[in-house]
């Protein structure tokens, strides 16, 4: 649920980046934290365990400029990937404007990426939301990797909706920008549908 | 349609009051209010040295957690939380199901009067909250920032 202060002229949105345990969505967030300004970022915060696996969610506020004298201010947060913490998934998607869905492009990660897909829209629908009225993007990451499945075929398992979707290599930083870009076009182009 | 919560200048003047009211009248360090999903909506107090974004976020973060293990209990929620430290306490409770009011404070208050003049605070909220809530629905007949925005404004926005 996107919160504008009119006072402070501020819109302010929650995108989550959801997928599997280690398909990269706190890598995305990392990326995006080195290569921003200090003036448009705040802290980067990740509640992780002690081998780095995301516990609760990773947080990264991101300022992405004016639109009309209104500041943008984007809320980036991943989820605990790892099937057992379905829980702190839920909690994470309330009050969510715009979903990234990370998918891993490696064969055999392939049965994790649907059930965290299928999952993703069921914890959505469990809150009130439909996936498919939702601004929602879909990223491909660890393209650089010799066991990565065609994109065809991820399109056909991962994207049967066709919406956006982009071929990243997280950790180098490709398709990263791309991906939070199409999703905030897409949470600004809702807000104003919605006005 | 995305759900919106709208803050406009009377409301936020307002809450501002009713957290300055409280800073002063419970002897804390500071004051917050925080939208559940974690975005910061107004502060009072000594705040200048927080990081209200990240208090924000983590604050809404142990609600929502908190709010799950009352729904495993079948309880309705915890409303209030206390996490006491060796010099600052954190006191929250929620508000009209909606907000988080956060209260700082140190040795110079107590736990005993900070609960008085939350509750007191509380009250005041909830009805700020309600208006809140009928003008962001109603669009408060202010035409909406949104309904102007063009594509080329918000291509402009991912210029590098």
């Amino acid at each position: 649920m996107s919160f504008i202060n009119y006072s402070s002229r501020e819109i302010n949105c929650k995108i989550v980046y959801y997928g599997p345990g280690l398909c990269g969505k706190t890598t995305n967030l990392q990326y995006i934290y080195n290569k921003t300004n200090p003036e448009a970022k705040g802290k980067m915060i990740s509640l992780a365990t002690e081998t780095e696996r995301t516990l609760f969610f990773d947080f990264l506020p991101l300022s992405l400029g004016e639109i009309r004298g209104f500041k943008t201010r984007f809320h980036l947060y991943t989820v605990p990937g790892q099937v057992f913490y379905d829980a702190s998934r839920k909690l994470i998607l309330k009050g969510v404007d715009g979903v990234v869905y990370v998918g891993d492009s490696q064969m055999e990660r392939m049965e994790a990426n649907i059930e965290s897909l299928e999952n993703l829209g069921s914890n959505l629908q469990e809150q009130g939301y439909d996936l498919a009225k939702l601004p929602y993007v879909v990223q491909y990451n660890k393209r650089d990797l010799p066991n990565a499945i065609p994109m065809a075929e991820l399109e056909e398992a991962l994207n049967p909706t066709k919406v956006p979707s982009f071929e990243a290599v997280a950790p180098k930083g490709i398709g990263v920008f791309d991906t939070l870009k199409a999703v905030a076009k897409l949470v600004l182009t809702e807000l104003r549908k919605g006005s | 349609m995305i759900q919106q919560l709208v803050m406009y200048e009377e409301e936020l003047t307002q809450i501002n009051h009713i957290c300055e009211t409280l800073a002063r009248d419970s002897n804390a360090k500071a004051v917050l209010v925080i939208d559940k999903n974690g975005q910061g909506m107004a502060s009072a107090g000594d705040v200048h040295e927080l990081d209200v974004t990240s208090l924000s976020s983590l604050t809404a973060g142990n609600v929502a957690a908190t709010g799950g293990i009352a729904s495993l209990l079948a309880e309705k929620e915890f409303a209030g939380q206390f996490l006491e430290g060796e010099k600052i306490s954190y006191h929250i409770s929620i508000i009209g199901q909606r907000v988080i009011l956060v209260v700082l404070f140190d040795g110079r208050s107590s736990l005993g009067l900070v609960r008085l003049r939350v509750r007191k605070a509380s009250v005041e909220l909830v009805g700020v909250l309600e208006t809140m809530v009928k003008k962001s629905a109603s669009g408060s007949g202010q035409p909406s920032v949104f309904s102007e925005i063009t594509d080329d404004d918000i291509d402009n926005l991912f210029n590098d």
